[in-house]
């Protein structure tokens, strides 16, 4: 009895076991598949020229360089709203409400709602009220705001994480020598949820740069270097989709901008998982 | 029971009389040489003992000195632990516990484990004992019940929880928890039950109840105590050891039955711990 | 925690004047979604006067330049596709989360649960061109066409899988530890823990993983657009080419004016009240968890 009691059980938990291997090899073998294929096919085509030069021939041809300035455009009209609107709305949670207070609350489920927004859907309101209402028409800045919103509740999340991880003892002992809570939060705060607000940032950035959804109907298709915010610009991403899906024979140049952008985005969100682990580790120890 | 004269400061030891009076004293676990490596670092070193059947055995000494690794490694929890090494010999019953042919699930159904820290499982009080029951063969429905309501009387619980069997574990109260742990390796019908500092984490209230408990065990199972309690020990021991850091890991000074550990020490240094001069 | 109370801010000026600041920011920030929101609603109502909602559902076909707003076939596309990318990626994922915490050898470990953050930081328009050179012609050389369905499951169960395996890694990450001693000491097996204590203990952190990822299924624009094909059309194989509301919205938004740009906005109202069913329910769901 007790033998194919263990029989029994052994054979489950082979089963079980194999199950679990097979997942893992599935995982593992499709992402092989996915980045070898990219990489092998645009590997062949970057170069300098390809990363500075302008697209002809609607892209078949030339390079990317005027797509990079605009994505960094966007990027940086992004980021220059939504942080310190960010970092303002992540200091009054962190530092200002408690959590019975109703702005507060309110606050915060209404960015957890933001969150889960589809990009499309926020697509659609970026054109409505910056391309439309505000006047901003298919531009850089547009682009840019509805970006921001985007980024706002990962931005707002991890800089509260920053400032949570932050000691208490911080904070009393300058109460206790008198400073305002001004001089406390910029002298003392800030540095040190300086890491969770990088953090944060550069989550950001990743996610903005991906995005191609919410860029379609807000900067525009325009693939010339653009030369003020008011202009339309192309995001990388969006390239990319352009080029494989709207121009025939535009596939090896889709291979290579899609090539960047993943290494872009590999360098970004690596760069976030090192400062995450490394920098925040390194300050609870040493407080 | 009338209080010992020779320490009229100190609360009333109450004198030890010949125990164990359960059985003829007989060798159940016998521990040889045995070492245990983390690393580099050794938590303790050359333990030999012998633990004898159906008696309460006693592990005491000051924190840090192997005791709950020692107790870890008779069932070879120690497993877990990466870069974790034993050496020497563990016989149960007969068994060579560290050969790697042993059959570990079995070896850890003969040998329960109570930890400091109560730590029921996130189901249900039924669940919590039905599921290693049900792990190690027995799926009968009727049998299930009546093992889970034997278990739960024995350890007194069954009267405070019979009617909320389905509501979860971990909305009992501390001693309650402990003692539902408890009943989880009894209803499992193991020959040994090692109990790591079991009452520690307890008000003195559950403790008393908990130490009841143990009590009651003895003759049926073989028990091993860690506890920093010494008066708990006096109270409960049958046989007890001493464990003390001596050149950077433990080692056991000394192993002997309660009364002598307690009264009549051989070495020094046990009767300076017992007394409350040391550790 | 926090300091505050009033009369630590009413020394300083300075603290009064930050306060307003910081409550401006946040009154920004929580507006967003209100205007959003409202812009939607005031876009889509015209379409929704002239039309009403019922058509939404009952006309023929979607045809907007015929007046027709039939949202059904793209619902179902949506709704399909969600399905089946859940189905296939909430096992994969949590099971590549348990590979992870039991069963993998420590020298494997970190490797492979970098992978599974490279796989969450792929943009969607490169799993979409993916798709759409790989993925479909492989699918069309079995049974035409290639843009299908099953491709926008395939694609879309890729792109979920690492947000429900990284969330299961987290809450397994934070299993208590004297849950596995306790479980070993029983001598239970590791299946055996795994199914009846790890998994019972971290059902919540799992549960939002598979919301999460439900959520993102629902959402997702470009991935879907380049491989399923964009035909109108309730899809009644998994080889039928169709569309979802999302595509729909990329695709037509370009050209369309007035009452077809008001219905594109009506469909965007969709997809914003699926998103609040989604986590309606999910809240729900939890609740009753915690109770029971």
């Amino acid at each position: 009895m007790v033998n194919t009691l263990e029989r029994h059980r052994d054979g489950r938990e082979w089963l079980a076991s194999t199950l679990v291997w097979i997942a893992a090899a599935l995982v593992t073998a499709t992402f092989c598949w996915l980045l070898g294929d990219i990489l092998w096919h645009g590997l062949s085509h970057i170069s300098w020229t390809f990363l500075t030069a302008p697209p002809q021939n609607a892209g078949r041809e030339g390079g990317i360089g005027p797509i990079l300035v605009s994505t960094a455009l966007i990027l940086g009209v992004c980021l220059g709203v939504s942080v310190p609107i960010g970092v303002g709305t992540a200091i009054l949670l962190a530092e200002f409400t408690t959590d019975a207070n109703l702005f507060g609350r309110l606050t915060r489920r209404s960015l957890d709602v933001l969150s889960g927004v589809p990009s499309i859907v926020l697509g659609l309101f970026g054109n409505a009220f910056f391309c439309k209402t505000l006047g901003l028409g298919f531009s850089i800045l547009s682009g840019g705001l509805t970006l921001a919103c985007m980024v706002l509740p990962v931005l707002i999340r991890s800089t509260e994480e920053g400032f949570r991880a932050v000691p208490t003892g911080y904070r009393l002992s300058a109460a206790a020598l008198g400073l305002s809570r001004t001089t406390t939060l910029v002298h003392l705060l800030l540095p040190a949820a300086v890491p969770g607000l990088l953090v944060g940032l550069v989550l950001g950035v990743g996610r903005a740069m991906a995005e191609t959804a919410a860029l379609i109907f807000t900067s525009g298709y325009v693939d010339r270097m653009p030369e003020s915010l008011l202009d339309s610009g192309r995001a990388l991403s969006l390239h990319i989709f352009d080029l494989s899906m709207n121009v025939p024979g535009g596939d090896a140049n889709a291979y290579a901008s899609a090539l960047v952008l993943v290494v872009l985005l590999f360098a970004i969100n690596g760069t976030a998982s090192w400062l995450a682990g490394h920098w925040l580790h390194r300050r609870i120890v040493t407080i | 029971m009338k209080p010992s004269t020779s320490t009229p400061d100190t609360q009333p030891w109450f004198p030890l009389e010949e125990r164990p009076i359960c059985c003829v004293p007989k060798p159940f676990i016998e521990v040889e040489q045995l070492s245990l490596h983390y690393g580099q670092t050794r938590a303790f070193h050359d333990v030999t003992l012998a633990i004898n059947q159906g008696c309460i055995t006693a592990l005491v000494g000051p924190s840090g000195c192997g005791k709950t690794s020692f107790l870890s490694s008779l069932n070879r929890l120690t497993d877990l632990i990466p870069g974790c090494r034993l050496s020497g010999r563990i016989r149960l019953d007969g068994l060579d516990v560290l050969a790697p042919q042993t059959d570990v699930i079995h070896l850890r159904r003969r040998v329960g484990m109570i930890f400091q820290k109560p730590n029921p499982f996130p189901l249900s009080i039924r669940k919590n004992l039905e599921f290693p029951l049900r792990e190690h063969g027995l799926r009968d429905r009727e049998r299930l019940s009546s093992t889970i309501e034997t278990g739960l009387r024995d350890v007194g619980l069954w009267d405070e929880v019979k009617d909320r069997l389905d509501s979860p574990a971990l909305a009992l109260s501390g001693g309650q928890q402990q003692r539902l742990c408890i009943a989880r390796a009894l209803v499992l019908s193991p020959d040994v039950l090692l109990m790591d500092e079991p009452c520690s984490a307890l008000d003195p209230l559950s403790s008393g109840v908990v130490e009841d408990l143990i009590v009651g065990l003895r003759g049926r199972y073989t028990v091993l105590i860690v506890t920093h309690n010494l008066a708990q020990a006096r109270r409960i021991a049958d046989y007890a050891a001493l464990f003390w850091v001596q050149n950077g890991a433990g080692e056991l000074i000394e192993a002997g039955t309660a009364k002598q550990i307690f009264e009549n020490s051989r070495e020094p240094l046990t009767a300076a711990y017992v007394s409350g001069m040391r550790g | 925690m926090t300091l505050s109370s009033s009369n630590t801010l009413s020394r300083w000026p300075t603290d009064r004047l930050l306060l307003w600041l910081l409550r401006g920011a946040a009154a920004i920030a929580g507006a967003i979604v209100l205007l959003i929101v409202a812009f939607l609603v005031m876009e889509a109502l015209p379409v929704l006067r002239h039309v009403g909602v019922a058509r939404f559902f009952t006309d023929p076909s979607w045809h907007p330049a015929e007046g027709l707003y039939n949202l059904t076939p793209m619902l179902w596309g949506t709704l399909f596709a969600m399905v089946g990318s859940v189905l296939i990626a909430t096992p994969l994922g949590i099971l590549s989360a348990v590979f992870c915490h039991y069963y993998a050898p420590p020298v494997v470990t970190r490797p492979y649960r970098k992978l599974i953050e490279l796989l969450a930081g792929i943009p969607s328009v490169v799993y979409g061109f993916w798709g759409l050179v790989v993925l479909v012609p492989l699918i069309g050389s079995i049974h035409p066409p290639g843009p299908s369905l099953l491709a926008g499951i395939v694609i879309l169960a890729i792109m979920i899988l690492p947000t429900i395996a990284l969330m299961a890694d987290a809450s397994l990450a934070n299993m208590p530890p004297q849950y596995m001693r306790g479980a070993a000491a029983l001598g239970l097996s590791r299946w055996a823990t795994i199914r009846g204590v790890v998994f019972p203990a971290a059902k919540s952190g799992l549960f939002t993983g598979v919301i999460l990822g439900t959520g993102r299924a629902i959402g997702e624009t470009m991935a879907i657009l380049m491989v399923c094909g964009n035909v109108v059309q309730t899809p009644h194989s998994l080889f039928d080419p169709m569309r979802t509301l999302t595509a729909n919205i990329a695709l037509e938004m370009a050209y369309a004016l007035g009452d077809h740009r008001a219905a594109l906005f009506v469909s965007g109202l969709v997809l914003m009240g699926m998103i609040v069913a989604l986590v309606g329910a999910a809240d729900w769901i939890s609740r009753g968890r915690i109770y029971g």
